[in-house]
């Protein structure tokens, strides 16, 4: 038996890096079988609570090891509505796969490839249509329609409940679409997923910004009898250094909402983005790899990563990193912004950086960056995108009395996502602070099945 | 132009904000909203046709419907507890001062309208800032119409009559609110100005709309648009303002052909 994984398809980096197309190309029949076949079938199924949402991992790699790909979906599907997206953006490596025996010698199983796999099959060869279920005369809210929201509506629908979710853009996805670029998750795919829901009778409602055209509270007078929040860590957090408001600087939520859902990099959109000879992405997330990779594909030569730890520290899946090497990013790692530079226009004409040590470990279990006293040098770009992190959006906070947030803004919930607010419940990264698409659809189901509770004990009341 | 918009019209309050896109393929574009009826549940915008989204916008005959209209987005005016202002409007600027201005006057407050236009031909809106104001004064840069001259002449002009304002509020060009801010500052006149700048989301997510005021990072569409005219930096704002410019002229040919054509046939 292979220690390795079966090598995924990719198209090759120094094509894919002019192009929006998807980087990896998925698994074959026969790849996938091949892989399916490396699963021990462990008793205790350590893999399983490796992952946010329980999908039944074994079980369903069993089936797609047999060829029988429909039944596999299935089986994921009774814990996970988002599989394709799932398969494509989860950081496995820390999750699932981190879990699997396999990784004590050799690599683990490609339990995300394998899913992706599967939820790719199956929509393109099913043509099955979700039916809603039976309707249990409830209704039910939800705020914010990315990955926490869908998946909450999913499965209140599920259980027979009129859900409607309110989303502040004109489209519904949240990060899936203004975030996450379409060489990693194609649009099309996501759209495929919101039509899923739809199927189910959830109603989507885009253009509504709550907290302004209508608040929690009037949600409830119109019949609502619990909301669940999801809206996102929207506002994106700035060093505070000189030279950050100067013409070519970025966060990196813009130039990717630029880029993704206003599709800049299309010429027969409208929305402008500028065109970048050298761009430096401060930060080592995912959206940092996401907003260097994304640069690349839009013409600038050079593309730097400009990160204060190392490698080892780098939050960024370790594909998107490997990905972006592959494609030309240069990493300068141990190095941070001291100040961005003018040009005579007030553009960005170059960023000044220090190089940086590694101290005793934080609060965070990293090791500290220090700086290296004199170690100053200039990174000539033209371009600056800041990808440090975001904070929750205070818009439903600010106009929702009763909703307890703490220092950092993050909506307070508990073990079952009940907020301070009676029938209100919250999860996502408005409760936890930037974090990922998988934790979100696991703080969505929980809320689903709370806010189940919450609206049956109400109506046993009565 | 008056857009059926029920929700946001119960909900809309004077210095709040809207962002159209007319089709799949345009901009996000934030216009501050000029006039809304609960009753009818319609809102009112007014614009300049300066790129293509608007013109597009322009192009449509009553009737038509466009993709998107999102709101109200932004902080309302301050309108309570003043009692004697004047409400400055430069050009289509006046579209935003009117529902502030009227607000104002309905408070109870005593309302001066200076209003501020580049010649006659493009004087909008004068029967209802009349109507919603104590006093108007119309200038035009060439004389051609009232005053000649600019609006700032007029602002201290009256300031230095005695008129004891408690507060002028300025909506227009960036360079005349970072102007009227230093006609009132000597005088200690508290002012507020409504921004304008390139935005996206209009919910604080992109960071776009930045602007530096009193030396801190403050968002258009959350915090604003209305700040402090004292202590924004306008010089800033401008130069931001002007980012795509460059990218835009040269690729003008392409771009806006496309949108005056379709307004020319249309």
């Amino acid at each position: 038996m292979s220690l390795k994984k079966v090598p995924m398809p990719e198209q090759d980096p120094q094509v894919r890096n002019k192009n929006f197309t998807e980087v990896s190309l998925g698994y074959t029949p026969e790849m996938a079988m091949e892989e399916a076949t490396r699963c021990l079938n462990c008793k205790n199924k350590p893999c399983v609570a490796g992952c946010p949402v329980n999908v039944l991992i074994p079980e369903f790699i069993m089936k797609t090891a047999a060829g029988q790909f429909e039944e596999a979906f299935d089986i994921i599907k009774t814990t996970n509505c988002l599989p394709a997206v799932c398969g494509r953006v989860c950081p496995q490596e820390s999750q699932c796969e981190e879990k699997c025996i396999r990784a004590i010698k050799g690599e683990a199983v490609g339990i995300g490839r394998l899913e992706r796999f599967v939820a790719d099959y199956h929509m393109e060869h099913s043509s099955a249509v979700s039916v809603p279920p039976a309707p249990n005369g409830h209704k039910a809210a939800v705020i914010g329609a990315g990955p926490a929201g869908l998946t909450c509506a999913s499965d209140l629908a599920l259980l027979g409940y009129k859900v409607t979710i309110f989303e502040a853009f004109h489209k519904p996805g949240g990060v899936l679409v203004y975030g996450i670029p379409e060489f990693r998750l194609p649009k099309a795919l996501v759209q495929k997923e919101i039509d899923n829901l739809t199927a189910l009778g959830v109603e989507i409602m885009p253009n509504m910004v709550i907290g302004k055209i209508l608040s929690v509270d009037e949600l409830f007078e119109d019949g609502y009898e619990a909301v669940f929040i999801g809206s996102g860590a929207g506002l994106p957090t700035f060093m505070n250094i000189e030279g950050e408001n100067l013409l070519g600087v970025y966060s990196a939520n813009e130039y990717l909402t630029r880029a993704n859902l206003m599709k800049a990099y299309d010429s027969e959109y409208d929305t402008p983005i500028r065109k970048s000879k050298a761009v430096a992405v401060v930060g080592g997330g995912n959206v940092a790899m996401d907003a260097a990779r994304t640069a690349k594909r839009l013409g600038a030569e050079t593309v730097y990563i400009v990160y204060r730890r190392s490698e080892i520290e780098m939050p960024a899946r370790l594909e998107e990193v490997h990905h972006a090497k592959e494609e030309g990013i240069i990493f300068k790692n141990l190095n941070n912004p001291v100040r961005i530079l003018a040009g005579d226009t007030g553009e960005v004409a170059a960023m000044e950086c220090i190089e940086m040590d590694l101290g005793e470990p934080d609060a965070s279990g990293r090791r500290r960056p220090i700086e290296k006293a004199g170690s100053n040098f200039i990174l000539d770009v033209d371009t600056v995108i800041i990808a440090i992190g975001t904070s929750p959006n205070p818009l439903i906070r600010s106009t929702t009395s009763g909703l307890e947030a703490n220092k950092w803004g993050c909506l307070v919930a508990d073990d079952s996502m009940a907020t301070s607010k009676p029938g209100v419940f919250a999860g996502g990264d408005a409760v936890t602070g930037a974090a990922t698409v998988i934790l979100a659809m696991g703080a969505g189901k929980i809320a689903a099945a709370s806010m189940d509770a919450y609206i049956r004990s109400k109506s046993e009341q009565v | 132009m008056e857009v059926e918009a029920p929700f946001i019209a119960r909900k809309a309050k004077a210095g709040q904000f809207i962002i159209f896109r007319v089709d799949e393929f345009g901009e996000r574009i934030p216009l501050t909203i000029a006039d809304f009826d609960r009753e009818k549940g319609t809102v009112t915008i007014i614009f300049q046709l300066v790129g293509k989204s608007t013109k597009l916008l322009g192009a449509k005959e009553p009737g038509d419907m466009i993709l998107d209209f999102v709101g109200p987005l932004g902080q309302p005016t301050e309108i309570e507890g003043y009692k004697k202002v004047c409400v400055v409007g430069g050009g289509v600027g006046c579209a935003i001062a009117y529902p502030s201005a009227k607000a104002l006057f309905q408070s109870g407050a005593d309302v001066d309208i200076i209003a501020g236009f580049r010649n006659k031909d493009i004087v909008i809106l004068e029967d209802e800032m009349k109507a919603v104001s104590n006093r108007l004064f119309l200038t035009t840069d060439d004389g051609s119409y009232g005053a000649k001259g600019f609006v700032t002449d007029q602002l201290k002009n009256l300031i230095e009559a005695g008129n004891n304002y408690d507060l002028v509020i300025a909506i227009g060009p960036v360079i005349m609110m970072k102007m009227v801010a230093a006609v009132t500052k000597p005088f200690g006149i508290k002012t507020i100005v409504s921004l304008n700048p390139i935005m996206i989301d209009g919910t604080g997510m992109c960071g776009g709309c930045r602007v530096t005021v009193g030396g801190e990072i403050r968002f258009a569409c959350v915090h604003g648009p209305d700040f402090d005219g004292h202590k924004v930096d306008f010089d800033e704002l401008m130069r931001r303002n002007t980012v795509y410019k460059k990218q835009e002229l040269a690729e003008s040919d392409h771009v806006c052909r496309l949108g005056l054509e379709v307004k020319n046939n249309g």
